[in-house]
């Protein structure tokens, strides 16, 4: 628990988190305040019980001074009691748990329905294992630290406060001692936690690069191989693993005394109540009953208070968690399709780019006053080196990003001005990652066109060759894929992709030629489908293949992010510039 | 576990001292209702305040001494523990280097990342908590009932239906939720799954518009995971409520019976208040121990795995015969391969042979067996018939460090390590001289970009080479295996980020090496394959062709199909 100043900014972060979980969960309100009292009254009627144990024990002084009536009423109390508190816990525990995991659902709910309006700049930005760790990992986190702080936090405060006031009823002096004494206990775990948070960063430092190094090592087990290098690595793994058993062992140690210490501390408590309870008993001040119950309260003060602190880390923790999924769902959506947007209809192709400047961050001009003019059933290559940004020109056509100035048109209507729905089904796209579902063969599909009889996707999957693999699949269309495609070659996945895009058959194309992860020949089969499908219709092609670019209207040459070049083919091998060097390195001496 | 025991050697004396101490602590703490009990029964009626004092002096030294065995206590389990797991952790690191590949392929390396790490460290503090609380706890429970016992047996007989019955509910309410919790991860891994899936495939997604039935989708994982939580947390929310009554039922009936015993002269009321206190100690104890139980549960399944890997035999018999300046001949004698667990062969009836000096190519699609071929010659497989020989002798009679010394390989994946550029050249041979290395830097066509960057060849390698492009990687690779100067040298599908231009120098300049070595170039482009003296053509695991490049574009179907593809113009293909 090494507490850390806050600033009034973190401050007032926190405030603003805690703002917004009580929005969440006030949705709960009848679960909130049924769970509240519950938890009161459980917290108070154990308090009772010790109270009820000294009374009985008042009632068995001696021989033949039993009192087994007076006995029979206190046990009919303590059975009402235990009842009580025993339905009152089920049903707090009951009403938490219901709370908690609601809460936890709305904001993961909410998180994916944010998620799927995010625009790409940010999904791009942020690496997917990033996000998914604050909708999964932080979701939960935080959600055991709200249960947690639900069933401890409260019941911990109301049980010191009932305690306290017990003791003081019963006897004064002992309510003082312990009221004096406790707080040591608390000031030693303390103490303990901050010495060893240190060692604890130590630990998780030496942790880190031992376990950099068995992912390097064990990860490149066969290259180690290769270079009969196994003695060399396991003696440098040696050092590390001496080095964190050091350190582990201090950490260990050291963090394990809080446990014996605080229960040294709380005996300290009890002797002390024994002490001057048995003082106050002898001059006749408090019955045995009474100390008994006294020295039960004793045994049990000081629990709450290592529990509170516990759940505060916990709560702290939950708190960050939370921060961190907030202030996901509180990044700008995409802007809406505004009230106006059309609906493109009878698109035949015709896509003109007028002045588009455009650019990932301001700082960084990457599209200058773009301008080109493509005629229905022309064919645009994109061409230049890996990493000059193609995928740029994709993410602006489907309106993935929205540009800076100047205007993208299909038809001669403004695209920003029109819904994304209709113009993102007016193309077809391939990429090159390939990415299919966790479902069947046909769900995949269809996923453009959820209503097509199984007649027009086996029409579409012969027409791409993906038909004959599909047949001897285990299920054949309906056999289901594992996460990403599963046990299908990357040539097959992107047969697939194909085939989805063949099934609609929109009237533009966007395609990403395949690089070196496909041998050729699955490649020519690809080739041959997307030759099918280009056939009158506009397409943009990221191409890698020579005959792909000879063949095309348009060629966009580009570098580094910047279109520096464009014509057709003859055109751009007489300018003798980018192109003409880029065609003679790459294909010169292959004919 | 048992093969795990030899790890506990060194720590004899603090696994016996860790549990004894503690054993001690606990004797101590049962102890005190005894004297409590006397502060009731004589100091309070007889208002001997001397009495008290000293029977609260005896509380403190009772609780200091128990101070003192605690801490020595989880001091010895940390030690033992700590170094158990560090023994352990060594010992698997190193039998991990030792296993062949096939072992390797079998086991995975994100199974044995995760041995090394996680197993290993949830077997440490299964140890450690085993060795602080296995016997504590359970001593204290029927340590509370024997004292219990030596009170009053009539009395006492109530702990005898109160702890099975507590065990009953505590130990039926957790073996009962593990499944349920099982299936709730489950669940779980569902809605990652989602997610994760949705993430990765925003651009189909919005480009087929589909956003509506993914959050839909969601929508119903999310909703089954939370159904599944809500029925879990309802069966565990019975524990506290159930064990609580149990526990106070048993108080009343303890308090009952011990009263007719005082009535009857038997006990005093201060041994009533001791088993009163004896009832209440039980029941936190009881709970540790099912905490426990569950912890050692899982830390047993992670030893079993860790022992599963550390009882994997290495499949390959070692050689005796040094391989010692080799001169590179390498010959294929009808050799087929069969991977363990496969019903075909990855590899049938391989026959060819190369003089040293000579470059052999290697071409097919992918998954056609290239590389398969190649990893007979290091032998890391072992062949199923036929036989690999180098040098004119079996590899299987080399000792397998001399025969991977004579041989050079770059891998398909560009690796690096982390540390600097001259450490990971000196893998390939830790006494190279700064001009030796330069000289590799040069062949490999990676001296230019390597001196251009600060620090020369103590420039720093960030892990797995992520601060070089993927044809810088790929030539720096080249240039540690071109350190080795090995007489054979094996290029795996290692050029082809790299541009006509710098590959075709590549191999020119490894073609001028003197003496030059035994050169297997294994690549998807004809480009890079055209000049060898010969190439080897792979269709389906199967030898198609063997020749020079103009033989095989005469005789070979596969391999004009291949050229084709590569190298004629659009008219042509159609």
């Amino acid at each position: 628990m090494a507490k850390k100043k806050l600033t009034v900014e973190e401050k007032r972060e926190r405030k603003a988190t805690i703002k917004k979980i009580f929005h969440y969960i006030g949705r709960h309100k009848f679960m909130l305040g049924l769970s509240l009292v519950c938890a009161a009254a459980s917290a108070l009627l154990a308090l009772y019980l010790p109270v009820l144990i000294g009374d009985a024990v008042d009632f068995v002084v001696g021989p033949g001074k039993v009192d087994f009536a007076g006995l029979a009423k206190v046990f009919g109390k303590m059975a009402i009691v235990i009842g009580g508190v025993v339905l009152s816990q089920w049903l707090m525990n009951v009403c938490n748990n219901r709370i908690t995991y609601k809460v936890v659902r709305d904001i993961r709910s909410e998180a994916f329905d944010k998620i799927m309006n995010l625009p790409l700049a940010y999904l791009d930005r942020h690496p997917s294992g990033e996000i998914v760790s604050r909708v999964i990992a932080d979701v939960d986190q935080f959600s055991e630290g709200l249960l947690l702080g639900f069933s401890q936090f409260f019941t911990g405060v109301v049980t010191i406060v009932g305690t306290l006031v017990f003791m003081i009823r019963i006897n004064v002096l002992v309510a003082i001692v312990v009221v004096c004494i406790t707080p040591l206990s608390l000031f030693v775990a303390a103490y303990i936690a901050k010495s060893t948070h240190d060692l604890f960063i130590k630990q998780s430092k030496a942790k880190a690069t031992q376990t950099a190094m068995i992912d390097e090592m064990v990860g490149n087990a066969k290259l180690v191989k290769a270079f009969s290098y196994e003695d060399e690595a396991v003696e440098e793994f040696h050092e590390a693993n001496e080095a964190l058993k050091k350190i582990s062992l201090r950490a260990i140690f050291f963090s394990s005394t809080t446990n014996p210490s605080t229960r040294f501390i709380n005996g300290l408590v009890y002797t002390s109540v024994a002490l001057f309870g048995g003082f106050r008993a002898m001059k006749g001040l408090l019955t045995v009953g009474e100390l008994t119950t006294l020295l039960s309260y004793a045994n049990q003060y000081t629990k709450p208070f290592n529990e509170i602190s516990g759940v505060i880390t916990e709560l702290q923790n939950a708190l960050a968690c939370a921060s961190r999924i907030f202030s996901m769902m509180e990044e700008p959506s995409q802007i809406p399709d505004g009230q106006q947007a059309t609906v493109l209809e009878h698109v035949t192709g015709q896509v003109s780019i007028e002045h588009v400047d455009f650019s990932y961050t301001p700082s960084q001009k990457l599209i200058e006053d773009l301008n080109l003019q493509v005629s229905p059933g022309q064919r645009v290559a994109i061409v230049g080196p890996t990493g000059c940004g193609k995928t740029t020109i994709i993410n602006l056509l489907m309106r993935f990003y929205e540009i800076n100035r100047g205007k993208i048109a299909v038809e001669g209507q403004d695209i920003a001005e029109c819904t994304r729905k209709s113009l993102r089904s007016s193309y077809g796209m391939v990429l090159q990652e390939t990415w299919l579902k966790n479902a069947t063969v046909k769900e995949n599909l269809t996923m453009g066109k959820p209503d097509a009889t199984m007649e027009e996707i086996i029409e579409a999957c012969k027409a791409s060759h993906a038909h004959s693999f599909i047949k001897r699949l285990p299920q054949g269309y309906d056999t289901v894929l594992g996460e990403d495609g599963g046990s299908l070659s990357q040539g097959q996945k992107q047969l697939l992709c194909i085939a989805r895009v063949m099934l609609c058959l929109p009237p533009m194309l966007i395609l990403d030629e395949a690089t070196s992860s496909i041998d050729t020949r699955t490649e020519i089969k690809i080739q041959k489908a997307f030759l099918a499908m280009m056939k009158g219709r506009t397409s943009f092609i990221v191409a890698h293949r020579l005959s792909t670019i000879r063949e095309a209207d348009i060629i966009l040459v580009m570098k580094d992010g910047h279109i520096i070049e464009q014509g057709n083919h003859t055109e751009l091998l007489s300018q003798g510039g980018f192109y003409s060097e880029l065609y003679n390195s790459q294909f010169a001496g292959v004919h | 576990m048992k093969s795990l025991w030899k790890y506990f050697k060194n720590y004899k004396k603090e696994c016996v001292l860790g549990p004894l101490f503690k054993l001690l602590e606990a004797s101590f703490e049962l102890i005190v209702p005894l004297v409590v009990a006397r502060i009731v029964d004589i100091a309070i009626p007889s208002e001997n305040s001397g009495y008290l004092i000293r029977m609260c002096l005896i509380m403190v030294l009772l609780g200091l001494v128990g101070l003192g065995c605690s801490l020595t206590a989880q001091y010895f389990s940390a030690k033992a523990a700590v170094g158990f797991a560090a023994g352990v952790k060594k010992a698997l690191f190193s039998h991990v280097q030792s296993l062949p590949y096939q072992e390797l392929d079998r086991l995975g390396t994100s199974t044995l990342i995760t041995r090394l790490t996680a197993d290993v460290n949830q077997m440490q503090s299964g140890v450690n908590m085993a060795l602080r609380l296995f016997l504590r706890s359970p001593f204290i429970v029927f340590g509370a009932m024997i004292m219990a016992f030596t009170i009053n047996v009539k009395a006492a007989i109530t702990f005898v239906v109160v702890i099975p019955a507590l065990s009953i509910v505590v130990y039926g309410i957790m073996l009962g939720t593990i499944p349920l919790y099982k299936k709730v991860q489950g669940k779980l891994d569902k809605v990652t799954g989602v997610t994760r899936s949705n993430l990765n495939g925003v651009r189909v997604i919005r480009a087929f518009c589909r956003e509506e039935t993914e959050q839909k989708e969601f929508a119903e994982a999310n909703t089954g995971l939370t159904k599944m939580q809500i029925v879990v947390g309802r069966i565990s929310a019975l524990m506290n409520p159930l064990t609580y009554a149990i526990i106070n039922a048993g108080l009343i009936w303890l308090i009952y019976k011990g009263a007719v015993q005082v009535d009857g002269g038997i006990i005093t009321q201060g041994s009533l208040i001791a088993l009163v206190n004896y009832m209440s100690q039980i029941l936190v104890e009881l709970v540790k121990l099912a905490n426990l139980m569950i912890l050692e549960t899982k830390s047993l399944a992670s030893a079993g795995r860790i022992e599963e890997v550390l009882l994997t035999q290495s499949s390959m018999e070692e050689g005796s015969v040094q391989a010692e300046h080799l001169i590179g001949s390498v010959c294929f004698d009808h050799v087929s391969l069969t991977y363990k667990g496969c019903q075909e062969e990855a590899l049938s009836d391989i026959h060819f042979a190369l003089e040293p000096g000579e470059t052999l190519g290697i071409i097919g699609g992918t998954g056609c067996g290239k590389t398969s071929v190649v990893n007979l010659i290091s032998r890391y497989y072992d062949v199923s018939k036929g036989a690999v020989l180098v040098d004119g002798k079996d590899v299987k009679e080399y000792t397998f460090a001399s025969l991977r010394e004579q041989i050079a390989s770059v891998p398909q994946k560009a690796v690096l390590f982390s540390g600097s550029l001259r450490k990971n050249l000196l893998w390939g041979k830790s006494s190279a001289t700064e001009e030796e290395l330069l000289t590799a830097l040069e062949r490999a066509q990676a001296k230019e970009f390597v001196l251009a960057k600060e620090g020369g060849l103590d420039q720093e390698v960030a892990q797995g080479g992520k601060n070089y492009s993927g044809g810088q990687r790929q030539r720096l690779t080249i240039a540690r295996a071109l350190v080795k100067e090995a007489p054979i040298l094996i290029l795996d599908d290692s050029a082809s980020a790299l541009d006509y231009v710098t590959d075709a120098n590549l191999r020119k300049s490894i073609h001028e090496m003197n003496p030059r070595p035994t050169t297997i170039i294994v690549s998807q482009r004809t480009a890079s394959v055209m000049s060898a003296d010969k190439i080897l053509v792979l269709d389906d695991g199967k030898q198609v062709g063997i020749g020079t490049h103009e033989e095989l574009l005469k005789n070979c179907e596969v391999y004009q199909e291949i050229y084709a593809s590569q190298f004629k113009t659009e008219e042509e293909m159609r």
